[in-house]
């Protein structure tokens, strides 16, 4: 009850701030038309953004200096955050500030009209795309090395039950958990990309087949597409894989998940490479094509998709994120990239039963969430770039 | 008014025609290709007169166009069929007590417990994601619309079971205000029922405000260009006034139609998150189904999903002509 009479308040008190900062403001700039304008409801939200800064810097001064350890750890998560935060706005605004010195003038100028967040994503893609590439370099162990001790905790402090040879730790059947992270980034990503590769190529094959052709093969192939499409895809992709069950196991249901998400996928893909492909059909150089007499597939390949490659290319980043957060929830669920392979989503599954030691050592409970936080942060990053790439490309300044 | 009644009759004649096609190929995927799943129950040490035996008993013998229209009947009728794994095994070796469980008794109580979900979801995201859309609209370019634009941006991409995490972490874990587990039973209290619904409602609502809210925003700022809103401007209404009475009902059939998507999109989002809060409904059913391959289940549940979906698609369909003046009076 009394947490309820603090909130309420506090919604007072802070209500009371906002109309004496508006008050204040129009008595100090003698009615300047900011302030003699200003809604209460807008002074409301400037003192309620205060208020939120406010408790957050004191939270974290208390968590960090003030408080005992034990209760400190109450704000473990909350400190980590606010040191995440501050670190990923520093590390994308040096990144950003070297891709305006550093480089051609073309890129130069692409980094100068960059906005923070697209700096930040596409820092954090970079990095993906090298511990995918060298993983095997940068893991300090196997990702299907077993170790004598299981359940080390995070932060390799061994006073509080972690090993220097583990900086993250191990699971609970004693893998490192920083290798298997590491490996992630190779297995969960690459399949991903490689899945949306495959969807493209059939998606986009038959797309621009059926725009060229048209009649009946349009027909049977876009009303094939829309049946497949009125199955939610998390859905359809269980079916099928219960389907594949039958006959494969291990790594063989990972090649069939990679298949049957691929398949559903391609459906999107054919739509938009349908749609793209009529508008350039119709275009006077490919009549002109035609009538040279020149074949099927140099019409599709040499006239249609380099000048499809633009809107392809924008759809790749959003289906690529769409893939791997279905791959990632499929392995969540148990169904998706199975072991020996290290995956996120596996990991995230394996470990979630960690979270309840959060209370009393929060450090254990940061396994899970490191998993799943790497699978959000990729496609965090990416939605940032391609929102940006959106916006520049439809030149939208509201 | 005519035309509107036609079009709507149209639709409806295609959702019905998606439907059945629908039951084909989900039909079709389970059944045709080759296996037996009369071995898949048995596993493999199965003698070939005990999965004879199974094949009659489950009708597999038979032809699967006549299987499909024996299930299809059952289906609407809402006999489902039996549930592999609850099957009664001492039907096979001729000792039936004649006691089954069918589908549909395993999914009815759980689908009312989704249809709760669901529904608890909806009430809490419609209301938030349509005024915070405002709000961001009515401020745009602020510091507020910079923050829930990177908010919902990040809570869109973020997988369901991260956010479902997050929010057990903070609101569960470390401040134990709402419980981490929904284990829901019948006969439950109704305010605690909704206390073990909570978090996994907010994590459906994180998940789907994002879209929601955006598009509110996008629909309201794209009329402010337009003269009449100018007018109101000019005449000196308050900038809320404008926005609620004036964008707002131009906007709403592309409002409409993105919160019936994305109500859509919550029958993808309630399987993981059942999962993630052990909460007994039908997307929890169907995962664990799929892990040991009911068939019967499987099917029946990838129906449910695939009935709602396209139901709710067509909602949103026939909504946005409702909405649209220009069909509803043709010249």
């Amino acid at each position: 009850m009394s947490g309820i009479m603090t909130f309420i308040i506090a919604l007072i008190v802070i209500a009371f701030a906002g109309w004496v900062f508006r008050f204040v403001g129009q008595k100090a700039t003698n009615n300047a038309p900011t302030f003699r304008d200003m809604p209460f409801a807008v002074a409301f939200g400037y003192a309620l953004g205060v208020a939120a800064l406010i408790w957050a810097v004191w939270t974290y001064v208390q968590a960090q200096f003030i408080l005992p350890e034990a209760e400190a750890n109450k704000y473990f998560f909350f400190v980590v955050a606010i040191h995440g935060l501050l670190l990923a706005g520093a590390a994308a605004y040096v990144f950003r500030l070297l891709g305006r010195i550093v480089g051609t003038a073309g890129s130069r100028k692409l980094f100068r009209q960059m906005p923070l967040t697209a700096a930040f994503g596409v820092l954090v893609i970079l990095v993906y795309a090298f511990m995918a590439i060298f993983a095997g370099a940068l893991a300090p162990h196997g990702q299907e090395e077993v170790f004598a001790q299981a359940n080390v905790v995070p932060g390799g402090n061994p006073a509080l039950g972690g090993n220097p040879d583990f900086p993250l730790g191990t699971d609970q059947i004693g893998r490192d958990i920083l290798s298997r992270l590491i490996y992630g980034a190779r297995n969960t990503v690459g399949i991903a990309f490689v899945t949306t590769l495959i969807a493209f190529v059939v998606g986009g094959g038959l797309g621009f087949l059926a725009a060229t052709l048209r009649g009946w093969v349009d027909q049977v192939l876009s009303r094939a597409v829309d049946v497949l499409m009125a199955i939610p895809a998390l859905i359809f992709a269980l079916l099928l894989i219960t389907v594949a069950k039958a006959w494969v196991d291990g790594t063989g249901l990972t090649i069939a998940m990679i298949l049957i998400m691929a398949l559903i996928d391609s459906t999107r893909v054919f739509r938009l490479a349908r749609a793209v492909g009529m508008n350039i059909v119709v275009m006077d150089y490919i009549e002109a094509a035609k009538l040279r007499g020149e074949k099927l597939s140099y019409i599709v390949f040499r006239e249609i998709l380099p000048n499809a490659t633009a809107p392809l290319l924008a759809e790749f980043g959003l289906r690529f994120c769409f893939v791997f957060l279905t791959i990632s929830s499929l392995s969540f669920l148990g169904v998706g990239i199975q072991p020996p392979l290290a995956d996120w989503g596996t990991m995230v599954k394996d470990m979630s039963s960690f979270i309840n030691y959060a209370a009393f050592a929060p450090q254990v409970s940061a396994a899970p969430l490191l998993a799943a936080g790497a699978i959000a942060l990729l496609t965090v990053a990416v939605n940032f770039v391609v929102d940006w790439m959106l916006h520049r490309s439809s030149g939208l300044k509201d | 008014m005519n035309s509107v009644l036609k079009i709507i009759a149209q639709r409806l004649a295609l959702g019905l025609l998606t439907l059945f096609i629908v039951s084909i190929v989900i039909f079709a995927a389970v059944n045709l290709l080759p296996g037996d799943f009369a071995e898949a129950i048995l596993g493999q040490g199965a003698t070939p007169e005990a999965v004879a035996a199974i094949r009659t008993d489950l009708g597999l013998d038979q032809h699967p166009v006549l299987r499909y229209f024996q299930w299809l009947g059952g289906v609407l009728q809402g006999d489902l069929g039996n549930s592999f794994a609850q099957a009664n095994f001492a039907s096979f070796v001729g000792d039936d007590s004649g006691v089954r469980t069918t589908v549909a008794q395993q999914i009815a109580p759980r689908f009312a417990n989704t249809m709760f979900l669901a529904g608890v979801t909806a009430a809490i995201a419609v209301p938030f994601a349509v005024t915070l859309g405002i709000l961001a609209a009515l401020y745009r370019n602020s510091v507020f619309d910079r923050a829930a634009n990177i908010t919902t941006l990040s809570s869109i991409s973020s997988p369901e079971f991260f956010l479902a995490y997050v929010l057990i972490l903070f609101l569960a874990v470390l401040n134990p205000w709402l419980p981490s587990l929904s284990n829901i039973y019948d006969g439950m209290a109704f305010s605690e029922r909704l206390e073990k619904t909570l978090l996994p409602a907010l994590t459906l609502t994180l998940v789907v405000t994002a879209h929601m809210m955006r598009m509110t925003r996008a629909a309201i700022i794209n009329l402010l260009a337009s003269p009449y809103i100018e007018m109101a401007r000019l005449k000196g209404i308050k900038p809320m006034r404008v926005i609620v009475k004036h964008a707002l009902p131009n906007a709403l059939a592309p409002i409409i139609n993105v919160i019936a998507l994305n109500l859509a999109y919550l029958i993808t989002g309630v399987v993981v998150v059942e999962v993630v809060f052990v909460y007994p409904g039908i997307g929890q059913l169907f995962v664990d189904s799929v892990k040991i391959r009911d068939i019967p289940v499987v099917q029946a549940c990838c129906l449910i999903f695939a009935a709602a979906y396209i139901l709710l698609n067509l909602t949103a369909d026939i909504l946005s002509i409702v909405s649209n003046p220009r069909l509803r009076h043709p010249k």
